[in-house]
């Protein structure tokens, strides 16, 4: 087993090397070389390369930290937005407001769809309230049905309004249509890093539990509100931006916490870069394997995260029972 | 005065042999289809007739793979909550024919139309399915949510997948595929009924062939053995057999995730026995009542013929969540 520097140091790097890839790698040809003397390379880098560097970073940064917000709070190492039906909620509320209201502008669209995600995670949260065994196995699978049903409606919804392909679409989400005035709400999700880095040490309290955050003197119910308020921000926002990315919140906490044990707020920054790693590596495998074509980052997720979230169940399962 | 009646004909039920229910939800089924046949034609008579018909002949398939499939699944997985859709059979369907596609081409799939093209599908699906569900259901996953939720997520798993591979067909063959893939109940390709109800006979004629072996499945893996069925050999057969059902299920009528879990639990408690004899047609009927009486009553007292299915996937989802949170009745 290499020593936790070592491989520390090796995942900042690689990173580090994936960002650069993102930004130089596609169909228009920039280098570093002609970045600076020819003018239509730098232009096209700055309207599409940068903004959709930053999108992956942004939407990365809002599913894992949203992922681990939401396995502190609910005590479990499967929940993060997609496995409790957050994303879906988010997804039926977009369609509401294009049925709705088809000229909303993207502002209106965001609130909508955070809207819609805060009313599903609580009423994922107040579910498992009622749940009478906590088994961490349950708790996903509540949450996946959940997120079953609300999909059932929505595809109803828009195959009745005639909006079948838009939700297609915005299910595969991609990065490929993010050029330079599209990004730019992912901002928020900015913010709510920010927050979550400051609030770090009350969402680990949390995480013990009702009784033992009460008994230290914490607002239980008041973080807990604060942290579906950013889980519901950071999803519905990316939601509207770039569509549907599952498991990543899932993934990385867990892998981070693998190498470095439970710490939220010395995590954190792992959790967000290792996001950020995975995010941009999906999508440059989408983009590069079928070019000019793309498939979008979150097909690829898909497949690599159910994967590996049959991987650390199992592997839990074998602790467990050990 | 309507709790004295309920409680009476509740007492009564309890006396109607299981053989006397079937017949009775048997004469509803017969009502059903008559209603749904013959009433409300506006326009040619032969022209709605037919396009009735068809729409029958669907449900019946949905009605038979679903039903009788999910009952068969219940006994050979020992639980009943879990469903062959819900663990991620249809998405696994879809992931077949994706694959087919993906491999040799939509021209191929154009020429090999119907009977061959079907059964290689199907015979791939099924040995994909028993490998990968043999390995599920073999029990070094104790707990049946552990199984579940593993389930679930190859599912998804599937789906993802499925949509990769159909990012890189062309858009010929992406159109060749997704008619397959999206069947509905009130446009079915009529070409496939014949075959899907042959199929539906033949798997029929062998489940009611082995219906007493179900029973003695019902007993549990060592018990089973020790009464002389081959436990191992069985349950493989059934698991052909239903990703058979599910094939067809799929290719005609699409993916409906919860329909088959509804009408399975119903089953189980109008049946009033656990007989596979009895406890199999019981889930046909209900599954054709539902069907037809609910497309009825949608299409003609509410006029949103569209909405069956997703009341019934709505209904049967919140009733799953509900049994699932509920300790003790797995």
């Amino acid at each position: 087993m290499p020593s936790r520097t070592i491989i520390q140091t090796t995942s900042v790097v690689v990173v580090i090397a994936l960002v650069a890839a993102s930004l130089f790698v596609g169909g228009y040809n920039i280098s570093l070389g002609n970045l600076f003397t020819d003018p239509a390379a730098a232009e096209m880098f700055l309207i599409s390369r940068v903004p959709r560097t930053l999108a992956l970073i942004f939407a990365a940064l809002a599913m894992s930290i949203s992922g681990v917000i939401m396995q502190l709070i609910t005590q479990n190492r499967f929940v993060e937005p997609t496995t409790a039906g957050t994303s879906q909620w988010a997804g039926l509320g977009l369609l509401v407001m294009l049925i709705v209201f088809p000229e909303a502008p993207p502002m209106l669209r965001m609130v909508a769809a955070t809207a819609f995600a805060f009313a599903g995670t609580a009423v994922f949260l107040a579910v498992l309230r009622r749940v009478a065994v906590r088994s961490s196995i349950i708790v996903p699978l509540v949450g996946i049905m959940l997120g079953a049903v609300v999909g059932a409606i929505t595809t109803y919804l828009a195959g009745t309004f005639n909006l079948l392909q838009a939700m297609a679409a915005w299910r595969s989400g991609g990065f490929s249509g993010i050029v330079r005035g599209f990004y730019e709400p992912l901002w928020i999700v900015a913010i709510v890093a920010v927050v979550a880095f400051i609030v770090a040490n009350r969402f680990t309290v949390v995480g013990l539990g009702r009784d033992l955050a009460t008994n230290v003197g914490l607002n239980y119910d008041k973080v807990v509100l604060l942290g579906v308020t950013m889980v519901a921000l950071s999803t519905g926002v990316s939601t509207v931006v770039v569509g549907f990315i599952p498991f990543l919140g899932l993934i990385v906490p867990n892998i981070v916490s693998m190498v470095r044990g439970d710490d939220m707020r010395s995590n954190l920054p792992w959790v967000a870069m290792i996001g950020v790693g995975l995010l941009l590596a999906c999508d440059l495998i989408g983009r590069t394997i079928v070019a000019p074509m793309e498939i979008p980052a979150s097909v690829v997720l898909g497949a690599l995260g159910a994967a590996v979230f049959i991987v650390l169940v199992l592997k839990q399962r074998r602790t467990v029972s050990a | 005065m309507l709790e004295t009646v309920a409680v009476a004909s509740a007492s009564r039920m309890k006396r109607l042999t299981p053989g006397m229910r079937l017949v009775i939800v048997g004469v509803l089924v017969a009502i059903a289809i008559a209603c749904f046949l013959l009433l409300f034609i506006r326009g040619g008579f032969w022209f709605s007739f037919e396009r009735r018909a068809t729409m029958l002949g669907a449900m019946t398939i949905a009605a038979f793979t679903q039903g009788v499939g999910t009952v068969v699944f219940h006994t050979i997985t020992n639980n009943r909550i879990l469903t062959p859709s819900i663990m991620g059979f249809d998405s696994l369907y879809a992931l077949m024919q994706t694959v087919t596609v993906f491999i040799f081409g939509g021209a191929v799939l154009a020429e090999t139309e119907g009977l061959p093209k079907l059964i290689t599908q199907t015979v791939l699906m099924v040995i994909f399915a028993t490998l990968l569900y043999r390995w599920l259901f073999s029990g070094r996953f104790g707990s049946l949510y552990l199984l579940l939720l593993v389930g679930v997520v190859f599912g998804l798993a599937f789906d993802s997948v499925s949509v990769f591979l159909q990012r890189l067909l062309n858009p010929t063959d992406y159109d060749l595929l997704s008619t397959r893939l999206f069947g509905r109940m009130s446009n079915v390709d009529d070409s496939y009924l014949p075959l899907a109800f042959g199929v539906c006979l033949v798997v029929g004629a062998v489940l009611w062939a082995r219906r007493y072996r179900l029973d003695a499945l019902l007993l549990g893996r060592d018990t089973a053995t020790a009464i002389g069925v081959r436990h191992k050999r069985e349950m493989t057969l059934m698991l052909i057999l239903i990703a058979v059902l599910v094939a067809f299920s799929t290719a005609l009528v699409g993916p409906m995730t919860f329909y088959g879990f509804v009408v399975a639990l119903l089953a189980y408690q109008a049946a009033g026995t656990h007989r596979h004899a009895f406890v199999m047609p019981m889930a046909f009927l209900l599954g054709l009542l539902t069907l037809v009486g609910g497309q009825f009553i949608m299409e003609h007292v509410f006029s949103a013929s569209g909405f069956l299915t997703v009341i019934i996937e709505f209904a049967g989802g919140i009733i799953f969540l509900i049994l699932l949170l509920r300790k003790g009745t797995l």
